[in-house]
């Protein structure tokens, strides 16, 4: 066994004048459930078609169960398993045939491949569906085998591109008992990507969040939220700009947000500052309507390193744009 | 060999789909048919040039029109593979890129050659008497056409990177490739240009090795073993080319 599951060197991918990836260091041990978070555009795809050696790199390099991506591609593509965002199953053929074909490409005899499709297909609940065209399963039941097959080679480290996204809550939560149960047992290594940051904080030991194709931070969820320094603080009030600006000057206050019409406050010892809050807003000639507290969601730490939310939430609803907005113009 | 499984899981996956596919293989059939049966009876009686029986003439350049067009329709399907995301799955697998290559050929030369097959029995209802002592040789190089021609078909998707090229592809290379390969004429009764361009046809070579294991008396354009050794450098060509296009990486 290598010294780590994944290293890149200075790992960089350019598209003309756009760097995807730029001189990306990461360093991941064997046994972690490593995510890596990013908005949209942030470079988590490309740097993962380059571990999994599907694109080259521009410059640098990457090791892979010790395997180097550029002059040991074979050796990396025996060491990983892969569930890919996109669906990559082959649908007319069965969910068994798919397998086969699977443990052909990855060196297994016929009887091993048929034993570990069995088991495969149990673990993720598909067994009975094993002799049915792929074409017609759902989209929950195809992320299931997709993920039996980049199981089924038992790889050192498996890559899970976006593995819930568009899934309904039910199937979500059986995919993350499969990775926590996969974890559990053992002797593999899992590399998430995901805008879920919920799921990012279930599965994940250590996260690293990426933006503009380098990496802003990593560390385990924990220390990340701690790191934050305070507890969430939202107020809603009569007026916005007059709280803020002199909340700006309060000491254990820091930082003070105008986020969709309420102000948002990180402040250490949240509990104790609510009352010297209501005090302010009195002095200050402010009507407070309302105070909630919280600590710091791994939410808040990807705000507060990409400075901005994921595209898809931006598109929801206009309301969120018109702050994100406000927001940027505050910057 | 390992390589050697995983070329066969690949080959075994194109044959699966391909007999799951009633529709394609009906389609691909009722093509030659028309071709035969409407076309073929047509100028049965208008032509002099072939000396007689044009059906008889035609059969031959529709056994190697079904081997071309499965073929290379067979060696493009890769770019459906692509758009739905199959092919990924076998990229990042540790399989050879010619591995790769030649189970994706060997599976569309099975579904062409199979097409080209089911034409055979149709010979004796056309006036063709089919040789026997050249029926091996007709086997032979309809194997090695339709491997040659499904890796031309490789080659173009791994050029093209989308569907839209398609129709393009095919009303200015395929469709010419066929009416320029002598399939539906003799090439001695057109004009001299025409001539020259069908030389530099390879298909027309293999067009013409196939009239001429249907027909004793064909005279060849060029000497039969010249024309054998055209086809099957062609082959070795298109599958090397299409290895080397298919392995190249983003």
């Amino acid at each position: 066994m290598a010294d780590h599951a994944i290293q890149t060197r200075n790992l960089t991918k350019r598209y003309g004048q756009l760097t995807a990836v730029d001189n990306l260091n990461l360093t991941i041990e064997y046994g972690e459930v490593f995510g890596l978070l990013g908005p949209n555009g942030a470079g988590k795809t490309t740097a993962i078609s380059m571990l999994c050696t599907i694109a080259n790199p521009t410059s640098g390099t990457a090791l892979v169960n010790g395997y180097d991506i550029l002059k040991q591609a074979h050796e990396v593509r025996e060491s990983i398993g892969i569930v890919f965002q996109d669906p990559s199953l082959d649908d007319r053929l069965t969910a068994m045939e798919n397998l086969e074909l699977h443990g052909r490409l990855y060196d297994l005899s016929g009887a091993r491949a048929r034993e570990r499709a069995g088991e495969v297909l149990e673990l993720v609940g598909l067994k009975e569906r094993a002799r049915a065209l792929v074409k017609t399963f759902s989209g929950g039941m195809k992320r299931r085998l997709e993920l039996a097959r980049g199981l089924m080679h038992q790889p050192k480290v498996l890559f899970l591109d976006e593995p819930t996204l568009g899934l309904d809550p039910q199937t979500r939560e059986h995919i993350w008992e499969y990775v926590e149960d996969l974890v559990k047992k053992g002797d593999i290594t899992v590399v998430l990507t995901t805008h879920y940051m919920e799921e990012a904080e279930k599965l994940s030991s250590r996260v690293a969040i990426i933006d503009h194709g380098k990496v802003q931070v990593v560390d385990t969820p924990s220390n990340l939220k701690s790191a934050l320094e305070g507890d969430v603080i939202t107020v809603q009030c009569s007026s916005v700009d007059h709280l803020s600006e002199r909340l700006k000057t309060e000491s254990g206050v820091t930082n003070v947000r105008v986020d969709g019409g309420a102000l948002r406050l990180s402040v250490v010892n949240g509990e104790k500052f609510i009352p010297r809050l209501v005090e302010i807003g009195h002095e200050a000639g402010v009507i407070v309507e309302s105070i909630s507290l919280r600590r710091p969601t791994l939410h808040d730490v990807f705000l507060h390193y990409t400075g901005r939310e994921f595209r898809s939430e931006e598109a929801e609803t206009m309301g969120f744009a018109r702050a994100w907005a406000r927001r940027g113009m505050g910057h | 060999m390992s390589e050697l499984a995983k070329v066969y899981g690949i080959w075994h996956r194109e044959f699966l789909r391909f007999i799951r596919e009633k529709s394609r293989i009906a389609s691909a059939l009722a093509m030659p048919l028309l071709w035969l049966l409407v076309f073929g009876s047509g100028l049965r009686f208008a032509s002099a040039a072939v000396g007689g029986n044009y059906q008889a003439f035609l059969y031959p350049g529709i056994l190697g029109m079904t081997l071309l067009f499965t073929s290379v329709f067979s060696g493009i399907s890769v770019i459906w593979d692509r758009e739905f995301g199959f092919l990924k799955e076998i990229l990042v697998a540790p399989v050879a890129r010619w591995a790769i290559v030649a189970g994706k050929a060997l599976g569309g030369s099975t579904a062409a050659l199979i097409q080209a097959l089911i034409l055979l029995p149709l010979a004796p209802l056309l006036g063709v008497a089919l040789p026997l002592e050249r029926l091996p040789v007709l086997l032979i190089f309809m194997v090695l056409i339709a491997l040659g021609l499904t890796s031309l078909g490789l080659l173009i998707a791994s050029m093209m990177g989308s569907m839209e090229g398609f129709n393009l592809i095919m009303g200015f290379a395929i469709q010419p490739m066929f009416f320029l390969s002598g399939a539906l004429f003799p090439l001695s009764s057109g004009p001299e240009w025409l001539k020259y361009i069908s030389y530099i046809n390879p298909f027309t070579y293999g067009v013409d090795v196939l009239r001429w294991c249907v027909f004793t008396d064909f005279q060849t354009l060029l000497p039969v073993g010249v024309e054998m050794a055209i086809v099957a450098a062609f082959a070795v060509a298109m599958v090397l080319a299409g290895s080397y296009t298919f392995g190249r990486k983003k």
